[in-house]
């Protein structure tokens, strides 16, 4: 398959190269998150048989730009008895990082800001520097609830960072490269297909790195108000929703361009395909938001270690041995092996590891 | 490689007041956070040698990792904000901070340094990789951290089992 691959330094000269696609990206994200609060409110409306946003635009699309300006407008609130300067600080150690995972994301060949040749590794790298501003927030606020929210953070991160790492791995094995770019060029066939087990593993650690939902106990109402944001209001309050909402989009596109093949696809244009996939990951996380309730802290850490880790080791091992002992022509006789021992696997797990039974485990 | 320059002064700067805050701000959890933004000119100043997956793999560890622990550590404590107070061993700990650093400086400065006038490599993984794990490589110190970090794990859980 030929792509029209941009030259490297499109649009010509570095600098011009940098301001581009500085500009590109931060309007791409800025657009995409606002798209995606609607996306998603009105998805899980449907999902949930009611109405959801439906007054502000067409659909209620403008929404999310009323909710910006109402936001904005709102008075910025600091605990007295907080730490002032942390507390301004926390948003913005938490924002920037999330807006840069994008530098290295491939929109389509040679549309990227950074291609990077430790690309993937950059990602893990920056995107674990969220997890202070997380921890910043959550003690500057002077608030227990803060402080219980940002400690579950940091156990949940801490936790599934091994797993998701793990299984990007195995990728990485597969491609020959951590650039974002070259992993894009290797998948003739998408890795979902190759590394089924290292999808499952990554989707499932991703979203409780990001604290969605079924893993959003770090905020849950009903236990901690707001979790680590729960002394936040106004602007401060705006960037950890942006964040969220970042994080999202950027599992979506890391998903897209580990997994789904990246902006590669037939007929369409490649920008368009990337796009595709990016909201269609989005709109799994969103299902997956209205289907499966929360879970218990517990719950949460015993996932980690005895079922996602072990896992995760186990493909990485058998991914490995393919790699090394497999002819590299007939990959596509991998695919049927690789999806029934991942079956095999998850069915053999889940009978040594159930939930519940009455009895917890820690 | 006037860009180069001026980075590295910005992040020497910097990374030289993050360790003085480190040591002397009394609030531990700022401190914590000093030592935060200390890793991470650290990591700049690895970028700034082109050693791009060095820099990736300290932000990732000790900013992703350590500081996270070490903050962690610092909330099982009492009076954070007022939990370093100088005591009397000030001076004697400064005397030897001060005979510490000009032994590294005056070993620093009178080494001759080779530089080494071949342009730097692009991408430094399959070298990094090459020299850890090949033969006549580092094979052996990479074998025996792991089970120096083993024994340590197995040693902590020894510690902390519940008789």
């Amino acid at each position: 398959m030929t792509m029209a691959a941009l030259p490297p330094d499109w649009p010509g000269g570095f600098w011009l190269h940098w301001g581009v696609f500085v500009v590109v990206i931060f309007v791409f994200v800025m657009a995409t998150i606002m798209g995606f609060i609607w996306f998603e409110r009105r998805a899980m409306a449907i999902m949930q048989a009611r109405l959801g946003p439906n007054r502000a635009g067409p659909f209620g699309v403008l929404q999310p730009v009323a909710d910006g300006i109402k936001v904005m407008l709102k008075e910025d609130i600091v605990p007295a008895k907080g730490d002032k300067v942390v507390h301004w600080l926390a948003p913005v150690v938490a924002f920037v990082p999330a807006l840069m995972i994008f530098a290295v994301v491939p929109f389509q060949g040679g549309a990227i800001l950074a291609d990077l040749n430790i690309g993937i590794l950059y990602i893990v790298a920056i995107s674990s520097v969220t997890t202070v501003g997380v921890f910043m927030a959550g003690w500057a606020s002077n608030n227990k609830y803060s402080l219980l929210g940002a400690m579950r953070q940091v156990a949940s991160v801490v936790s599934y960072e091994i797993p998701v790492v793990l299984s990007i791995v195995g990728v990485v094995l597969l491609a020959g490269s951590l650039s974002m770019q070259q992993i894009v060029m290797a998948q003739d066939i998408p890795f979902i297909l190759l590394q089924p087990l290292g999808f499952l593993l990554f989707f499932i650690g991703a979203l409780a790195e990001i604290n969605r939902a079924p893993f959003d106990l770090m905020e849950a109402d009903s236990e901690i108000v707001a979790g680590f944001h729960t002394e936040y209001s106004g602007m401060k309050f705006a960037l950890f929703y942006l964040v969220e909402y970042g994080e999202a989009l950027a599992i979506s596109a890391i998903v897209t361009t580990l997994f789904l093949g990246g902006w590669r696809g037939p007929l369409l244009l490649p920008w368009l395909w990337f796009l595709i996939k990016v909201i269609l990951v989005f709109f799994v996380i969103v299902w997956i938001r209205t289907t499966v309730p929360r879970i218990r802290i517990d719950q949460l850490m015993a996932l980690a270690w005895k079922f996602l880790f072990p896992l995760a080791l186990i493909n990485l091992i058998i991914t490995a041995v393919e790699i090394l002992v497999w002819p590299a022509g007939s990959l596509w006789v991998l695919v049927p092996i690789n999806i029934a021992v991942m079956i095999v696997l998850v069915l053999l797990w889940s009978r040594f590891f159930k939930l519940g039974w009455g009895k917890v485990e820690v | 490689m006037i860009g180069l320059d001026i980075a590295f002064w910005i992040l020497a700067v910097v990374g030289v007041i993050a360790a003085l805050a480190v040591v002397l701000l009394g609030d531990v959890f700022r401190a914590a956070l000093s030592l935060v933004l200390c890793f991470l000119t650290v990591a700049g100043i690895y970028i700034t040698l082109s050693a791009d997956f060095l820099a990736a793999v300290q932000i990732l560890i000790y900013v992703g990792a350590i500081s996270v622990l070490i903050i962690l550590a610092i909330m099982l404590t009492r009076d954070v904000q007022r939990g370093s107070p100088s005591n009397r061993l000030r001076l004697p700990a400064f005397l030897v901070a001060i005979l510490f650093f000009g032994g590294v400086a005056y070993a620093l400065l009178n080494t001759t340094w080779q530089v080494s006038s071949t342009p730097p490599l692009e991408p430094t993984t399959p070298a990094i990789a090459r020299l850890l794990f090949s033969e006549g490589g580092f094979i052996l110190p990479v074998e025996i951290a792991p089970i120096l970090l083993l024994a340590a794990i197995i040693g902590a859980i020894v510690l902390v089992r519940e008789k």
